[in-house]
């Protein structure tokens, strides 16, 4: 598992391609959603924590796709499964390089955030990367199972949001009550329900993925 | 025989079913001193409800037997309850505005039970769609297998999740009254036959649709023997 782990990292830091593409619809989200509000109005700095999530799901529904797609393309996947390898392995390996991508390009998102919606930067802000740490990560876990299967569809654009983004709701949710809660000053006491439901939501989908992963890559 | 037998007397009793039904929502029950005659929606309403989070389940259950065995058959009953289940999640996304509007003040709001719903709505619509952007039907049966899981496992969190979404906005949150008011025992009677109606009806289209989906599966199985032959 771990010699995919570092194939896939290792193609990316030559290629990155995938990186690109997430970063930059990543950004592009951004400022379209800045457009959708007043410079300077209360009504933004509420959307604020709305607009980061937003752009960071479908930065990641997008780039996803990317990922896979690029893998059918070389038919790296069938040589990957004739490798006597559990599929499981294959599942977790590709869960965590996507995640690993995600984050990076949030590296670089996040301060535009901050730049774009005038927010100060507050203690807070430990706890909206952690949260978004692990809405990243149950991203990964469930984009990656699906988006092994979108991109042996027909309608591979659409598929892929269409089932990704109903599933990863308690994500969203969860990360855009914390992300606001924190970024108003409140304690971590009050936002641990949610972050346990995203950890929960982590480890049951891993989980699931990963006993589900080998019917979705069967020929 | 034994087939067309059930079939028909599963018709014959879900029609008879809703029938009773129809009558006793429009003419026997008494209306609504609180909400009105709009409120005589609530007694379809509520039984699709119940049924489409049931074909939900059925979708769950013949999924993973379709994983775990792989027989066909077990392929065939998730299809045909995602069909029965969409068309019932449906009614409930429709009726529950005209009962919404008159009675709340408003079409929509996003509690818990609705928003799930709508998702759910999603989730069949993806599940449905799987079969037909896939290269082949085995392929298509498998993912939409594994949507069928996903979805069932997926459908109690995010429904925590909405939940407690809302119940930190109460000023935007409308209280649910729900059946509350149903004291009157011929309320009772009328809801208890719609529901009876409702699953019979659930019964007997999962089991066209399934008897459908078999006789489309054998008749492709003679084609093949036949065009193997030459």
């Amino acid at each position: 598992m771990l010699a995919i782990l570092r194939k896939d990292l290792l193609l990316e830091l030559r290629t990155k391609e995938t990186l690109t593409s997430l970063l930059l619809l990543g950004l592009l989200t951004l400022l379209i959603l800045s457009f959708a509000f007043e410079p300077g109005s209360e009504v933004r700095v509420e959307a604020a924590p709305g607009a980061l999530w937003v752009a960071v799901v479908f930065a990641g529904v997008l780039g996803l796709s990317r990922s896979f797609l690029a893998e059918r393309e070389n038919e790296c996947l069938q040589g990957l499964l004739l490798c006597p390898l559990d599929r499981g392995s294959i599942y977790l390996a590709k869960t965590l390089a996507n995640f690993v991508f995600m984050a990076a390009a949030q590296i670089v998102v996040l301060p535009v955030f901050i730049f774009f919606f005038n927010l100060t930067l507050t203690s807070g802000f430990l706890g909206v990367i952690v949260t978004i740490l692990l809405g990243l990560f149950g991203f990964s876990t469930v984009g990656t199972l699906f988006a092994a299967i979108a991109v042996r569809t027909r309608a591979r654009e659409v598929m892929l949001p269409l089932l990704m983004i109903p599933l990863v709701v308690p994500l969203f949710i969860g990360g855009v009550t914390v992300t606001h809660k924190l970024l108003v000053g409140k304690g971590v006491s009050e936002v641990a329900p949610w972050l346990n439901l995203m950890l929960g939501f982590d480890v049951i989908f891993l989980v699931v993925g990963w006993l589900v992963f080998e019917y979705a890559v069967e020929e | 025989m034994g087939k067309t037998l059930l079939g028909n007397v599963l018709a014959g009793v879900a029609g008879s079913a809703m029938l009773l039904a129809v009558y006793m929502v429009f003419i026997y029950v008494p209306t609504d001193s609180a909400q009105g005659i709009v409120q005589r929606v609530f007694y379809f309403h509520v039984p699709i409800a119940i049924m489409t989070f049931v074909a939900f389940g059925v979708v769950a259950v013949a999924s993973a037997m379709f994983l775990w065995r792989g027989t066909r058959a077990w392929d065939r009953l998730a299809h045909s309850s995602g069909e029965v289940g969409m068309v019932f999640c449906t009614l409930v996304l429709v009726t529950g505005p005209i009962w919404a509007k008159p009675i709340w003040g408003t079409w929509w709001t996003w509690d818990a039970r609705l928003t799930t719903t709508l998702i759910l709505w999603l989730i069949y619509a993806g599940y449905l769609m799987m079969r037909n952007v896939t290269a082949s039907g085995e392929q298509g049966a498998r993912y939409a297998a594994i949507l069928g899981i996903v979805g069932v496992i997926d459908i109690p969190i995010i429904n925590r999740s909405v939940y407690w979404w809302r119940t930190i906005h109460p000023a935007v949150l409308v209280t649910r009254e729900g059946g509350s008011g149903l004291s009157d025992p011929r309320m009772q009677a009328t809801l208890g036959v719609c529901f009876a109606a409702f699953f019979l009806l659930f019964l007997w289209l999962l089991f066209v649709r399934n008897e459908n989906a078999r006789l489309q599966d054998a008749l492709e199985d003679i084609r093949q023997r036949v065009l193997a032959r030459g």
